[in-house]
């Protein structure tokens, strides 16, 4: 390599900074004559917490359905990892490595947990008959489960036997287990006590700290302040606000999502 | 928390007692086993009762007249494993036993018409998946739609007339036998052996039950719902073409006006047999029980000579206790 191209080279990986895992550029939905996502555009750098902050119908649930498969966005890219990705169904979103902790978690009661981690994700044998692997499938989920050291008493219970905290757990597990590079969480822990709560955000940092990326989305904003790296925005269907987390507080945070803090930017000239 | 009525004794004891059944059915494994207890129960009232309930010849006979049910059973079992229904499936053994008839009539040959009896019942099948999935109309609707469509048709194409079935295969299908068990017994028992694989030891299997237990979660996490649903109903659909056959065979021709039993039979054993109508719970074997269950007790109402008039009565009543004693399961 010529010296010039290396600076070159250098140039343009100082310029792109840190390693994005997801790069949204200027993407748009609508529905009919609502305009869902307005050119939003947002990143999440690998290894890191990025959050998602805004009131009711900003668009957050948008995004998070465009970036699982769900709905395809109206313009805008999506790059997955460097890669530009179209994802057309929720199972190819998991194929690129997209997956989600769903608001409702996905799981279904009458299964055992081992069921539930590889739903979707079954390893079979026979070819085409799919016939399941049961004993692998259930020695897997518990190396797994121990390697996130998540106590549960048997990889064969069925989910319908677990407390909230667990389900949360067996579904976070799932979300991060297989080949995740980008774990989606939507309000992970709306719906949980203050001592599941944090037994789940410790799981959460503990994951972080391994490398994982996640985006979350969140109206608890101390849960937002303690656990993300970053924090995005939104209003409107447009983002607002970009803040490192060390460098921000619930007031202002509060401010920018209400929009007594004026958009700083995705701004319109009209605006 | 206040309680008002700690004194008065009655109001307090009370309501305690159901709460004590419930949680001691819960937490005992007695609901598992209900069916198989039922099954016994029958067996040891009847033998009892009867000194002819439980001779090789009656137990025979109980099974043969199971048969044509538990495949029937299987195939809505698969269903409402999925948190459907399917209520087009006495009609659609009507439509199966008649192009039997339809090959008969036109020279085509019996085994043409066997095939064309699974694959109309199949097809059949498939378009309520289709309508239910695609056109988004509950089970309930499309499968009653269907439900008319295939018993006018199989009135449309046989005439309304039975056209007389003589073949050596249906003939040995109803009548002959592998040591001790009837041929059709046999089959019933394949279609319940395969049944079993297919639902516990394959991936479909599992995203059945995924689907019925949570559709929303699964469509979530990538499985492809509407084929899965489609899949449901063509194997419910299939099963009634099978069924449309061994009914052909046991009656010896092919009937434009029978089989309506088989849609309440049918959802009346897989509900005894602990499938749960709000779906993600289920067996076949439960089901193969419930069928042997629900004949038994009518082998054994004609048996101490309990007028036909009575015995939808009795069977609709021990559904109905099931159902509530399956509420509640855990
Ligand atoms: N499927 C849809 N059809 C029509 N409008 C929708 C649909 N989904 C979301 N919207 C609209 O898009 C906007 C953003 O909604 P949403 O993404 O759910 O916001 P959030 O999750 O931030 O509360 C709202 O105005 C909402 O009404
Ligand atoms: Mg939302």
């Amino acid at each position: 390599m010529t010296p010039a191209a290396s600076t070159a080279y250098d140039a343009a990986v100082s310029a792109a900074g840190p390693r994005k895992m997801l790069d949204v550029r200027n993407v748009r939905k609508h529905f009919g004559p609502v305009v869902a996502l307005d050119g939003v555009s947002i990143s999440v750098e690998a290894g890191k917490v990025a959050a998602i902050v805004g009131d009711n119908g900003a668009g957050k649930s948008t995004l998070v359905k465009i970036l699982t498969g769900v709905h395809q966005p109206t313009s805008g890219e999506i790059a997955f990892d460097g890669q530009p990705v179209v994802m057309h169904d929720p199972d190819e979103a998991r194929r690129v490595g997209v997956e989600t902790l769903f608001q409702d978690l996905a799981l279904v009661d009458d299964l055992t947990i081992w069921q539930n981690l590889f739903l979707g994700r079954e390893l079979t044998w026979g070819g085409p008959l799919r016939l399941t692997r049961k004993r692998a499938m259930a020695e897997r989920a518990r190396e797994m489960l121990s390697g996130l050291q998540i106590n549960i008493p048997s990889i064969e219970a069925r989910v319908r036997r677990l407390s909230g905290g667990q389900r949360q757990a067996v579904a976070i597990s799932r979300a991060v287990g297989w080949n995740a590079k980008l774990t989606i969480m939507d309000e992970p822990t709306a719906a949980l006590g203050v001592k599941e709560r944090t037994e789940v955000e410790n799981l959460i940092e503990r994951l972080r700290d391994q490398g994982r990326t996640f985006l979350l989305i969140s109206h608890n904003f101390d849960q937002v302040m303690r656990l993300s790296n970053e924090i995005w925005i939104m209003r409107n269907g447009r983002v607002v606000g970009h803040r490192r987390t060390a460098e921000t507080s619930g007031d202002e945070l509060v401010a920018l999502i209400t929009g007594a803090k004026p958009a700083e930017i995705g701004r319109k000239p009209s605006d | 928390m206040t309680q008002p009525n700690v004194r008065s004794g009655t109001s307090v004891v009370a309501p305690l007692v159901p709460g004590q059944l419930a949680r001691f059915v819960q937490s005992s494994k007695l609901l598992d086993w209900a069916i198989v207890l039922a099954l016994l129960a029958v067996m040891a009232v009847g033998g009892i009762a009867s000194p002819h309930f439980l001779t090789v010849a009656n137990i025979t006979s109980i099974l043969v007249a199971s048969s044509i049910l538990v495949v029937v059973a299987i195939g809505q079992t698969f269903v409402i494993i999925t948190a459907g229904i399917d209520l087009s499936v006495g009609s659609l053994v009507q439509v199966s036993s008649v192009m039997i008839g339809v090959a008969v009539t036109y020279k085509l040959g019996v085994p043409a018409g066997m095939l064309m009896a699974v694959l109309v019942g199949a097809l059949f099948g498939m378009i309520n998946g289709l309508i239910v999935s695609k056109g988004k109309i509950s089970d309930f609707i499309a499968t009653l739609g269907m439900l008319s469509i295939a018993s006018g048709t199989a009135l449309v194409l046989s005439n309304g007339r039975p056209v007389s079935v003589i073949s050596p295969l249906l003939t040995s299908l109803a009548s002959g036998s592998i040591g001790p068990i009837p041929n059709i017994t046999l089959l019933a028992g394949i279609v319940a052996v395969l049944g079993h694989l297919v639902l516990f030891h394959t991936q479909f299997g599992t995203h059945l039950f995924a689907i019925g237990g949570n559709h929303e979660g699964s469509r979530n996490l990538g499985l492809k719902v509407g084929r899965i649903k489609v899949a449901a109903f063509m194997i419910s659909g299939l099963l009634a073409g099978i069924a449309g056959i061994m009914l052909t065979a046991r009656i010896g021709s092919a009937e434009p006006a029978t089989g309506s039993s088989y849609l309440l039979n049918s959802i009346a054993a897989s509900v005894l047999g602990g499938t749960s109508l709000f779906g993600g719970r289920g067996t076949i074997v439960g089901p193969v029980i419930g069928a042997l269950v629900l004949m038994a007790l009518l082998n054994l109402m004609t048996l101490l000579g309990i007028g036909v008039f009575y015995q939808p009565i009795v069977t609709g009543l021990v559904v109905i206790i099931f159902a509530i004693a399956y509420r509640f399961q855990k």
